[in-house]
């Protein structure tokens, strides 16, 4: 029941946005679909922690400790972000940046990506999943053009190539995976692509498809995670996008996209028992957090900016899911939740400092704590919680990240040093001057609606202080399920 | 050595086609015929699929040949020539490496599929697993064109050839994927083509050709 509602209700909002999107009301029935979305969420979420790990819809659909929380945070930020977009976008359609249609496709396939990411995240049939994450692909690519400037064709082209051919791969991958299991379980077609069926018998399934299959797997999901070297459409979909859907991009999909990977990675481990899987999570891990660290100093563009660094952060999190292991898989999943609510969060803020300053450009931002204190503190706030300092959640899931790396995988250490060294000097440095420089700009007669900002700062804050019991034993036994070499 | 059925041997034909065309979409420059191409390929793909439907007498392999003719011998490509003629994009410009340097290329690519795909044939107890290594081969050879063209249109095309060699390889190794499966991919390629179609209009509008080469100016900038 609530699974229905859980999924029917942005499907039923896309429908209807699709019809009326364009109307006075649009941005509030948005808003409202939304919110039906997280109570869904939240009512499953109840379920689950009285009555344990579901499946439901003739196995069809799994809600586990994994992704139990992941669909919480998922409804959540997509209800904070609609609630952001409704001022936002109504600015940008004042400004004359978009017309009614558009706006009409905007609503329509805002809710339309929520119920595909929500889907993906809840189905327990790996292709299933595989065809969810196309569909949100599909489905943003129109948002990533919503402007039609010749930069957000070319971003939403490379966009769509990309991650079709990534996603092809993926398909592949699941074929292969199909192909394996169907020798194990038998013809029978129905079970052999159930995630719980081929957790079952994992043991059984044959190493060599198995391992080919992983490859495919990870080359196509971790294209639309963004790891190096197949992130290149990352930063231009989130720069020329509108913000609330890089707000949505960098904080959810690339999550539901890791999930994708550590739910075959389970599979594959259990099978191959060999560290290949955990060591092919690593490197890309590695690789995507250096190289994302060096090119965030090139950076002019703030929403390009903060895109790299969610490909670092994607990069730290693939990487601790390599190491794999109990407080790994903690700090992993940890992360994915303060990443997620502190990486929307900046770009809320980002998003009005653009709209009130008129360019995405650093060097035309500065002084936001005069400008808006606000906007300025907001901006200030997530950037140091992203950062990583103390006492915000970031902190607590690296510290964790850092201090295992060092017992478990010592080789590594000096890169993530290094790499959260380069990061922290090329944000901050960017950052400062954005929000504490010399500006001529008056002070703006009110303060912009922030509330989303600080309600997802203040949550990360409090995670960074302490887990709550039932979010820390969901934690705890998704780590134990992921396990590790 | 016992000769293989007949219905086996008009399989192998197929495949040996399909290898072929995927070979002739590589040096074809008038995106009309490209086209063509991957009509014809489906159609092959839909013949290859019954073969394999009446020997195993699987359903749902019926429908997915039915979902196959539907879609990608009939459905895509008149969309294509549509979207061709009414953006009069009839020719594709110079590839980016030239013709028989990708053929060469290419070559070498089915020597590596047939590689990739000895260990998973091995363990294939399908009658159609010897045709896996051209499904690869058909899947990389659509990778290899997408990367020389230039043209949004002939990337599309191979685009859609390398969903029919995935098609094609899910046949030879496991007689197709469950049912929804293929409905969902199915449908996901049908969407992606309206999204395509409302973005080429997008791009033209915006630039008023469909070459790529406009759409390259997002690069880091130093």
């Amino acid at each position: 029941m609530e699974l229905i509602l859980l999924l029917g209700s942005p499907l039923v909002g896309a429908v209807l946005l699709a019809l009326y999107g364009h109307g006075r009301r649009g941005p509030e029935i948005n808003a409202l679909f939304s919110a039906l979305t997280f109570l869904a969420a939240c009512a499953l979420t109840a379920r689950v922690i009285a009555a344990g790990p579901l499946l439901l819809g003739r196995e069809q659909f799994l809600v586990d400790p994994f992704n139990a929380f992941l669909v919480t945070l998922t409804a959540f930020v997509g209800l904070t972000t609609s609630l952001f977009s409704r001022p936002y976008m109504r600015i940008e359609a004042a400004h004359g940046k978009l017309s009614a249609g558009r706006l009409r496709l905007y609503h329509s396939m805002y809710q339309l990506f929520s119920a595909t990411m929500l889907l993906a995240l809840t189905t327990n049939n790996l292709g299933l999943l595989w065809v969810a994450m196309e569909a949100a692909t599909l489905s943003t690519v129109l948002l990533v053009t919503l402007y039609r400037t010749p930069a957000s064709l070319e971003a939403g082209w490379k966009y769509f190539i990309l991650c079709g051919v990534g996603i092809a791969q993926a398909l592949f991958g699941t074929m292969l995976l199909y192909f394996a299991a169907e020798r194990v379980l038998g013809a029978a077609g129905v079970t052999a692509l159930l995630w719980t069926h081929l957790d079952a018998v994992k043991g059984q399934l044959e190493p060599t498809v198995l391992s080919l299959a992983f490859v495919f797997l990870l080359v196509g999901y971790g294209t639309k995670v963004g790891l190096a070297p197949l992130h290149n459409w990352l930063p231009d979909a989130h720069a020329e996008g509108p913000t609330p859907i890089s707000a949505v991009l960098s904080g959810l999909l690339l999550n539901v996209a890791i999930y994708a990977i550590v739910r075959c990675k389970v599979l594959v481990e259990g099978s191959l028992r060999s560290a290949l899987p955990s060591q092919m999570l690593m490197g890309f891990g590695l690789l995507s957090m250096v190289l994302a660290a060096f090119f965030l100093w090139r950076q002019r563009d703030i929403k390009r900016l903060f895109a790299y660094s969610s490909i670092e952060h994607m990069g730290i999190i693939t990487f601790a899911f390599g190491m794999g292991g109990p407080v790994a898989n903690f700090a992993a999943l940890l992360h994915m939740t303060v990443h997620s609510l502190t990486k929307s969060a900046i770009f809320f803020a980002v998003g009005h400092a653009c709209q009130k300053s008129g360019s995405q450009l650093i060097e035309n931002i500065r002084g936001l704590v005069t400008v808006s204190p606000t906007i300025g503190w907001g901006l200030m706030l997530g950037a140091l919680a992203i950062l990583g300092m103390p006492p915000f959640g970031v902190f607590a899931s690296e510290f964790l990240i850092l201090t295992t790396a060092m017992k478990q995988q010592p080789w590594a250490t000096p890169l993530l040093l290094l790499a959260l060294g380069v990061a922290f000097a090329a944000i901050f440095s960017k950052v400062q001057p954005m929000v504490f420089g010399e500006t001529n700009a008056r002070r703006l007669p009110h303060a912009p609606a922030l509330l989303p900002v600080f309600v997802h700062l203040a949550i990360v804050l409090v995670l960074g202080l302490y887990v709550p019991s039932y979010l820390a034993g969901w934690y705890h036994d998704a780590a134990r399920l992921i396990g590790g070499p | 050595m016992n000769p293989l059925p007949l219905d086996l041997q008009l399989l192998n034909a197929c495949a040996a086609l399909l290898l072929l065309l995927s070979f002739s979409m590589l040096a074809q420059r008038r995106t009309v015929n490209l086209v063509h191409l991957l009509a014809l390929q489906g159609a092959l793909l839909v013949v290859a699929t019954l073969i394999v439907a009446w020997r195993t007498g699987e359903p749902h392999l019926y429908l997915s040949a039915l979902l196959t003719l539907g879609l990608k011998v009939v459905g895509l490509p008149l969309l294509l020539h549509r979207l061709i003629r009414r953006m009069n994009v009839y020719w594709d410009t110079e590839p980016v490496i030239n013709p028989s340097g990708t053929m060469l290329i290419g070559l070498l690519v089915v020597v590596f599929s047939f590689g990739l795909a000895q260990p998973i044939s091995a363990l294939a107890s399908t009658a159609t697993r010897s045709t896996l290594g051209i499904a690869i081969a058909v899947i990389l050879l659509s990778f290899l064109a997408m990367i020389t063209r230039r043209k949004a249109m002939s990337q599309v095309v191979a685009f859609l050839s390398m969903e029919n060699g995935l098609f094609f390889g899910a046949m030879s190794a496991t007689y197709g994927m469950p049912m929804v499966v293929e409905l969902g991919v199915a449908l996901d390629v049908l969407v992606a083509m309206l999204v395509l179609g409302v973005f080429f209009f997008q791009i033209r509008e915006q630039f008023d050709s469909l070459d790529l080469y406009h759409l390259e100016t997002l690069k880091e900038r130093e």
